[in-house]
């Protein structure tokens, strides 16, 4: 409705990728209604929010009407003054994007925009877009309640349809179809994320069509090509699903994956993490002493010599080695106790179990015997 | 009887339509005052009584409107404005500034406002004042008239008036409550505030100078009372050429039905707006009429439970992440619980029951871990993240038992050892 009212302020709310922004973009664009679209993850400071209001709705210059730092205040002032100059008739809308954000701001930004045609006796529109629900946004006092509205969910067969409209333009669509449920079939219970699906998708259908390309199967074995992609499929929800490894290096694996026959190379960022041969001692002492018990350390340790030590393992006046800081930058020790105890400092490991297993097997240290959760 | 007939003009209906939404907007989206304020004559009154003192006779006076939100505060003030200002005198001489404690938060933002409003920029210029009390004189006695020895009265209508409560020594308040009680200009201070207990966030020495002259504004219809200002709400004005609407529905079981149950929630106009704009965005050309079935969906749309809908959007693997918290709730009524714990409790159910669901690894289950956190239905129980792993962070469910278990019921395919899992844990053998 384009000459009339509208209501204050709109709160749409759903998962993510279920077509918020997308819905109401294309709608105000084809009714060509006057709107200016801001993502709060952008706006760092108020400023640059009031900024990317007015920019769309009142033309280039009105955002030099604004102070260096301007308080909702002169924004509400400015606004007041640029409608005077240029009324129009339309609803004009205020779309704010990740609007979650906005209750870690000012305290009163958000109750301020739910109000926002009240406050500046304009025909304008607020709507909201999270994937929060309302209950968490409503401030102690109460506020001026929105419209709620919800985007739902896609379905399996509506995320198979929309997915399937990707289709590559050398391929038959229905071969496409039958690789969008192949994937599915393997992500669905995890993730329903359509961007996710898509970008999975995008990176492993040249995959599945090798061994067309290559000419061993037809389009219509469609067990053979399921049998090739599903373990590639699988490998994914590992490493790419997880980001673990970029996508990139994830295309590169697949087309080194013909050369090497052999065992696949680890891609998890434990293989990443290279440490210096002392340093990985020092982590597994650490990580034994922090998960011992210390009644234990006599029964493990009297007859090793000294490369394992206690938590207070510190002579009065020594320095701890470099090499304890440089793991506590790499987050693998976190200091525990007060900052001030400069002289004695205390750490613990903050590694899994799985990490310290895959190190001490790098220095061929047999870690088990000494682990007394293990015995 | 015939003579109105003639002048009665038939619009094709699309333009009737389009009346309608005009005239029932304005009243559902807070554009346009009514007539006359229902159910507050008392308070009309009172108000109108107090502000044309100070208009009218120059005598100082200060009072708070309260009442929770949507109760019609600032509509009560405009109404009564509107009155005050249709007499003549008192429209040449009344200033009215109007200050909101979300906009102007602090004392120095609220003074260069109160400069703005009564148009006194070029008065002060760039004059420097020592405190706060020296500026508002200053302006005060601006507003003498030439040869009169007494300003103009000046109505200050504070919005969110306990938010003006928290600025730094409540400067504001104090120095508008002096001249109130001063005889130094007459000045009328009107506070609208929601909170009922906004007089204990005062000082003492504010306090003492407002007159503590409260309008209290709990509604206090009836159900019968609730129904009539539905139908005059939906009704439309009679000058109006064409058709009425409200017969249909008048009296049908239904409708009544979902308006006792949103006159049971909340009594105020602002929610039964709410109402009636969804129901009224069903109309159009092509369905002229508000039929019950349209409120019976926008009542749907109201009430429904926020969280139930995200959770129909979870994938399987999350809301057995889900099912697995809850149990912990269960055992441990109510303990907050870590990532390891749900894992192990998931794993259990997948041993022995599971017979749908894929042994995930780890990591892939702490992905979906951190997106129920993102999604904010469950929290972790203190601030500080970094000291500990975030496997062992522990964390607070904020869903609770029937939510999970109606959203159990609606969740689309799900595998029925799921399902059986939500009502019977995996005991330990």
């Amino acid at each position: 409705m384009m000459e009339q009212c509208s209501y204050p302020s709109i709160f749409i709310y759903g998962h993510r990728a279920t077509g918020k922004s997308h819905v109401i973009h294309t709608l105000l664009k084809e009714l060509e209604l006057p709107y200016a679209t801001v993502s709060c993850v952008e706006c760092v400071s108020v400023g640059l929010l009031f900024e990317q209001v007015l920019l769309p709705l009142f033309g280039s210059d009105s955002a030099s009407l604004l102070s260096r730092s301007p308080s909702l205040s002169d924004f509400v002032r400015v606004y007041k003054q640029l409608c005077v100059q240029a009324s129009a008739k339309q609803t004009r809308y205020i779309v704010l994007d990740r609007a979650e954000l906005l209750r870690d701001m000012e305290a009163n930004l958000l109750p301020a925009f739910l109000r926002l045609q009240e406050l500046v006796e304009d025909n304008v529109t607020v709507i909201l877009l999270s994937e929060i629900v309302w209950d968490k946004f409503r401030p102690n006092t109460g506020c001026f309640e929105p419209l709620l509205l919800h985007f739902p969910d896609y379905s399996k067969g509506e995320l198979q349809q929309i997915l399937s409209e990707d289709s590559h333009p050398s391929y038959s669509p229905e071969l496409y179809s039958a690789f969008i449920n192949i994937l599915l079939g393997v992500f669905y219970s995890v993730c329903r994320d359509l961007r996710e699906l898509r970008h999975l998708a995008a990176l492993n259908f040249s995959k599945f069509i090798e061994p067309l390309e290559q000419g061993k199967v037809k389009e219509s074995d469609t067990h053979k090509l399921w049998r090739n992609i599903e373990p590639h499929l699988k490998k994914a929800m590992q490493t790419v699903y997880l980001r673990e490894v970029s996508s990139v290096q994830w295309e590169q694996q697949l087309q080194m994956e013909e050369k090497e026959a052999g065992a696949v190379r680890g891609l998890s960022a434990h293989a990443h993490v290279e440490l210096p041969y002392y340093s990985k001692f020092l982590l597994i002492a650490a990580y034994l002493a922090s998960y011992n018990p210390a009644r234990t350390d006599k029964r493990f340790f009297l007859k090793h010599h000294g490369k394992i030590k206690n938590t207070n393992f510190l002579k009065k006046n020594e320095k701890p080695p470099p090499q304890i800081s440089s793991l506590g930058t790499l987050q693998l020790l976190n200091q525990v106790g007060h900052d001030d105890q400069l002289d004695a400092p205390k750490y613990k490991c903050a590694v899994s179990l799985d990490f310290i297993l895959a190190i001490s097997r790098t220095v061929s240290f047999d870690m088990v015997k000494y682990l007394y959760d293990f015995l | 009887m015939s003579k109105r007939k003639v002048k009665e003009t038939h619009m094709p209906v699309g333009e009737c339509i389009s009346q309608v939404q005009m005239i029932l907007r304005e009243r559902f989206c807070h554009q346009r005052l009514p007539e006359k304020p229902v159910g507050m004559e008392s308070q009309h009154k009172h108000l109108l009584e107090l502000l044309r003192r100070t208009a009218v006779h120059g005598e100082s006076n200060s009072v708070l409107i309260v009442g929770p939100r949507g109760s019609g505060k600032t509509m009560l003030l405009n109404c009564v404005l509107r009155e005050l200002l249709e007499v003549k005198d008192v429209n040449k001489n009344v200033l009215p500034v109007h200050l909101n404690g979300l906009l102007q938060t602090d004392d120095r933002i609220a003074l260069k406002e109160i400069t703005r409003q009564l148009n006194l920029e070029n008065v002060v210029g760039d004059k420097v004042f020592g405190s706060f009390a020296e500026n508002l004189a200053f302006l005060l006695e601006a507003l003498k008239k030439g040869d009169r020895s007494s300003s103009r009265p000046v109505l200050f209508i504070l919005d969110e008036f306990d938010l003006f409560a928290h600025h730094k020594n409540q400067t504001l308040l104090y120095n508008l409550l002096d001249v109130s009680q001063s005889a130094q200009a007459p000045v009328a201070v009107i506070g609208l505030t929601c909170r009922l207990d906004v007089l204990e966030l005062l000082e003492k020495r504010v306090k003492s100078r407002f007159s503590h002259r409260q309008i209290h504004l709990l509604s206090s219809l009836s159900f019968i009372q609730y129904l009539d200002n539905v139908r005059s709400q939906l009704s439309l004005p009679q000058d109006f050429p064409d058709t009425n609407f409200y017969d249909e529905w008048n009296d049908d079981q239904s409708v009544v039905d979902v308006l006792q149950r949103h006159y049971n929630s909340s009594k105020d106009f602002r929610s039964l707006h709410l109402l009636l704009m969804l129901a009224l965005s069903r109309v159009s050309a092509s369905k002229p009429a508000i039929k019950p079935t349209d409120l019976l969906e926008a009542s749907r749309v109201c009430m429904v439970d926020s969280k139930a809908n995200i959770l129909h959007g979870l994938s399987i693997l999350e809301l057995c992440l889900i099912i697995a918290m809850k149990h912990l709730n269960d055992i441990y009524e109510g303990e907050p619980f870590n990532f390891q714990m749900v894992h192990n409790e998931f794993k259990k159910f997948l041993q022995r029951k599971s017979h749908s669901i894929h042994n995930f690894d780890k990591p892939v289950v702490i992905k979906a871990f951190e997106h129920l956190q993102q999604l904010e239905l469950i929290k972790s129980m203190d601030s500080s993240t970094a000291k500990i792993q975030k496997e062992y962070q522990l964390m607070k469910l904020l869903l609770d038992h029937s939510q999970i278990m109606e959203a159990l019921q609606k969740y689309p395919q799900c595998p029925t050892d799921v399902k059986q899992w939500a009502i019977v844990p995996v005991l330990e053998t």
